[in-house]
């Protein structure tokens, strides 16, 4: 028995990829949740959002390489962010005017809302496939690691490794800062208190004189930026591939459920919730149980709950159980 | 202009469009074209009845489609024996072990009192199953596997006609859809095309990585076929002399044939499904249907089980999506789950039934024939487009290179305009319902 390397194995193989993974999916969910709540209606071209979003950012990243701008030990895509979000930003309310606004003044129903975003869905993928391809792209630079496994080694002499890639802290630091700063501008500044108001009572909002364009514009605003966040921060820590990104909308929308659909904290409980299932699930803990458990009831096989092809399959499963159970989600969303 | 002249016009002009790309291309193309638009006309047809009769928003048709492909495997192929005797019945038996898990984790819910003891129990049922499962299924899946990998590694099916496997294909979808309908139908709109997303996504795992089953991405290739072989009938003295009394060579001639073969027997198909569709929609229940979806509140209150004639009607346009996924994969003559693609399965099916006419059973039919031309036909004209706007450029540029690689992706692009264009312009489709 060795709980010490139980622990660090874990740590290495569990908790910190699936913390950096809730990260991704919580920032993720919040755009889709964002919409829900200003917008009613499930947004499924969020994840071609992303990905166009990711793309802008690539694109910047390589002019920045190609002049020879670089961030040090941090990616270079860190710089070329800002702009992303801005080239995200008028992609969304560009399709704004011309699509969704026709919809909204007629007071479609939501499920044609969903149809249109489907939409806007292909027409996003179509433009991200037409202008980068659908092949892996690589644009992850600088220093790889804060800690690598040998470091880790030498300073504590265990006999198991641990490492966080620089994009994991990354990961995690920006999404902390990004949480804060939408939680501080819905909570405390004037526009994103009227954007609470138009979400919880349209009709009583509109009647205290707040612009519903405006909220809808900032809305679209927002879900960019946290995108492109979300799309460049899955982008440096796994790699861009388009049609990845289309498949993340499954883990983003069980998140965005598992949560309550419109509701900003329970999209974040909702994207770890679901990023910890998946990773735990589809892990396997043959070394895990081989240093905490005693040798005599350790485990001969990989001790691997599902393959992570599966992965899909938990967020599924979990998204299934929440409808059974508690179809308003864990903090009670606004709807049924 | 009458509704009658207006659709006869119509379909005239898709069958201009078929027998032009006879015409310009080739009759094969032309009658590949019409065969899968067959099929597509099929697949529009089940999601009318679920978004145009009752305004439910599938987005797995993919799932419903593979599950189709599956079942011709499972219905046609010959069994392997040695893979049954390494392990099959030990399959079969984990995966008895494991839908019993689930039915007995179901009954302690209803039996135990609510509280505690509930959770606790159903949570132990479901978790020793489990274990029990896989215990059980690891070594059946090894053994089985491990017979002659290279051409087998699977079960087989049952040996039985092709035929059979399109209604045991719509069989599976019906089965599939109902445990999705009794989970999500009842909520709302929007949690139900989460739920078939996730579905679909998971059949296509299941179909990839479960080799046993139908050998995942191996792929099973030489289904059987209910029209005869090409070869055969380029052998067969009597078949040549016609092809020559047609001024055909039999190679063209066979070709031609077997596809024409195909094409009456998925015209049966469509036009049964079609006279059926057409007589529910004008039934006292399509009317039912239609006074549910256009208001839910009102046709509860007039007494409708809206839930239960939901979940009735997803079950029946999936299982019309299954038949139609047997069918292709009878075409194809090949299960290859790595070529399912929700982009081509799922979303295509969408623009097929919104553009010919949401509700309206004529319209998807011609839905189905005209954007399956239009999707076979833009990648053509896709290229022949870019390489006008390139040809001014040099030899090499960048930009000529980038553009003519992608003119492949001109698809999705043409796609999500045509929806959103129609969804805008003319929400009520090419053939508005009545």
């Amino acid at each position: 028995m060795d709980l010490l390397n139980a622990f660090v194995a874990l740590s290495n193989f569990v908790l910190i990829p699936a913390i950096a993974y809730g990260s991704q999916l919580a920032l993720g969910a919040l755009g889709v949740t964002l919409i829900y709540g200003i917008l009613r209606f499930s947004n499924f071209a969020h994840g071609d959002t992303m990905a166009f979003g990711t793309m802008a950012t690539i694109l910047i990243t390589w002019g920045f390489q190609a002049i020879g701008i670089s961030a040090g030990p941090l990616p270079t895509a860190l710089l070329a962010l800002p702009f992303g979000i801005a080239i995200c930003a008028g992609l969304l309310l560009l399709t704004d005017r011309t699509v969704y606004k026709f919809y909204r003044q007629q007071k479609a129903k939501p499920v044609i809302f969903v149809i249109v975003s489907l939409g806007v869905m292909f027409i996003m993928n179509g433009l991200v496939r037409f202008i980068i391809g659908p092949n892996d792209q690589r644009f992850a630079d600088g220093e790889r690691f804060i800690i690598s496994v040998r470091t880790f080694k030498e300073m504590t002499g265990l006999q198991e490794g641990l490492a966080i890639k620089t994009t994991q802290g990354i990961t995690v630091v920006t999404a902390v800062i990004v949480v804060a700063a939408l939680f501080y501008f819905l909570n405390r500044t004037r526009t994103g208190k009227s954007m609470r108001a138009y979400s919880d009572n349209e009709d009583l909002a509109l009647l205290s004189g707040i612009n519903p364009e405006r909220v809808v514009m900032v809305t679209w605003l927002i879900v960019a930026a946290l995108a492109t966040i979300a799309g460049v921060l899955y982008g440096l820590d796994k790699s861009f591939k388009p049609f990845v990104y289309f498949q993340l909308l499954l883990p983003i929308f069980a998140a965005a459920i598992v949560g309550g659909l419109g509701s900003p904290i329970g999209a974040i409980a909702g994207g770890f919730t679901i990023a910890f299932s998946e990773v735990m699930i589809t892990y396997a803990w043959k070394k895990v149980a081989n240093y905490a458990l005693p040798e005599a009831i350790a485990p001969d096989g990989l001790a691997q709950l599902l393959s992570t092809d599966y992965k899909f399959a938990v967020s599924f499963v979990i998204l299934l159980i929440v409808l059974l159970f508690k179809p308003t989600g864990l903090f009670a969303g606004k709807s049924v | 202009m009458s509704d009658l002249t207006r659709n006869t016009l119509y379909f005239a002009f898709v069958a201009l469009l078929i027998i032009g790309t006879g015409f310009v291309q080739s009759w094969n193309s032309a009658l590949f074209v019409l065969n899968f638009g067959l099929i597509s006309a099929i697949m529009a047809l089940g999601v009318n009845l679920q978004w145009g009769f009752a305004g439910l928003f599938n987005v797995g048709i993919m799932g419903f489609v593979a599950l189709g492909g599956l079942a011709t495997v499972l219905v046609s192929m010959p069994p392997v024996g040695e893979a049954w005797a390494a392990g099959g019945i030990r399959v079969i038996l984990s995966l008895v072990l494991g839908a019993a898990t689930i039915v007995g984790a179901i009954l302690a819910y209803g039996a135990l009192p609510k509280g505690r003891m509930r959770a606790i129990g159903m949570i132990a049922i479901l978790v020793v199953g489990f274990f029990v499962y896989r215990a059980v299924f690891d070594g059946g899946v090894q053994a089985v596997e491990a017979v002659n990998p290279a051409n087998a590694g699977y079960l087989g099916g049952l040996n039985l006609p092709i035929l059979i496997a399109w209604p045991v294909g719509g069989l599976l979808a019906a089965g599939a859809a109902w445990v999705i309908g009794k989970t999500a139908l009842g909520l709302r709109s929007d949690y139900l095309a989460i739920a078939t997303l996730g579905i679909a996504e998971i059949i296509i795992a299941v179909m990839k990585n479960e080799d046993w089953l139908a050998r995942g991405v191996k792929n099973v290739v030489g289904l059987p076929r209910p029209a005869p072989y090409e070869i055969d009938l380029q052998n067969d003295p009597s078949f040549v002399e016609r092809a020559a009394g047609l001024g055909l060579d039999p190679v063209t001639a066979s070709t031609l044939w077997v596809k024409l073969i195909y094409a009456g027997l998925f015209s049966v198909v469509l036009i049964a499904l079609f006279i059926l569709a057409q007589r529910a929609l004008h039934s006292p229940w399509g009317r039912m249907m239609r006074a549910i979806r256009d208001n839910e509140v009102a046709a509860e209150a007039m007494g409708k089980d809206v839930t239960a004639r939901h979940l009735q009607v997803f079950v029946l346009g999936s299982a019309i999506c299954g038949i139609a996924g047997a069918m292709m994969t009878t075409l194809d003559g090949q299960l290859t789950p790595g070529s399912y693609q929700p982009l081509r399965f799922t979303f295509l099916v969408w623009v097929m039934v919104i553009v010919g006419g949401s509700g309206s059973n004529l319209g998807s039919v011609l839905g189905g024939f005209l954007i399956w031309w239009l999707w076979v036909m833009v990648e053509p004209i896709g290229l022949g487009l870019m390489q006008l706007i390139t040809s001014g450029m040099a030899e090499g540029y960048w930009l000529r290179d980038h553009l003519l690689d992608s003119a492949a992706h001109m698809r999705l692009l043409t796609m999500g305009f045509v929806l959103i264009l129609v969804l805008r312009f003319s929400p009520r489709g090419l053939i508005p319902e009545r």
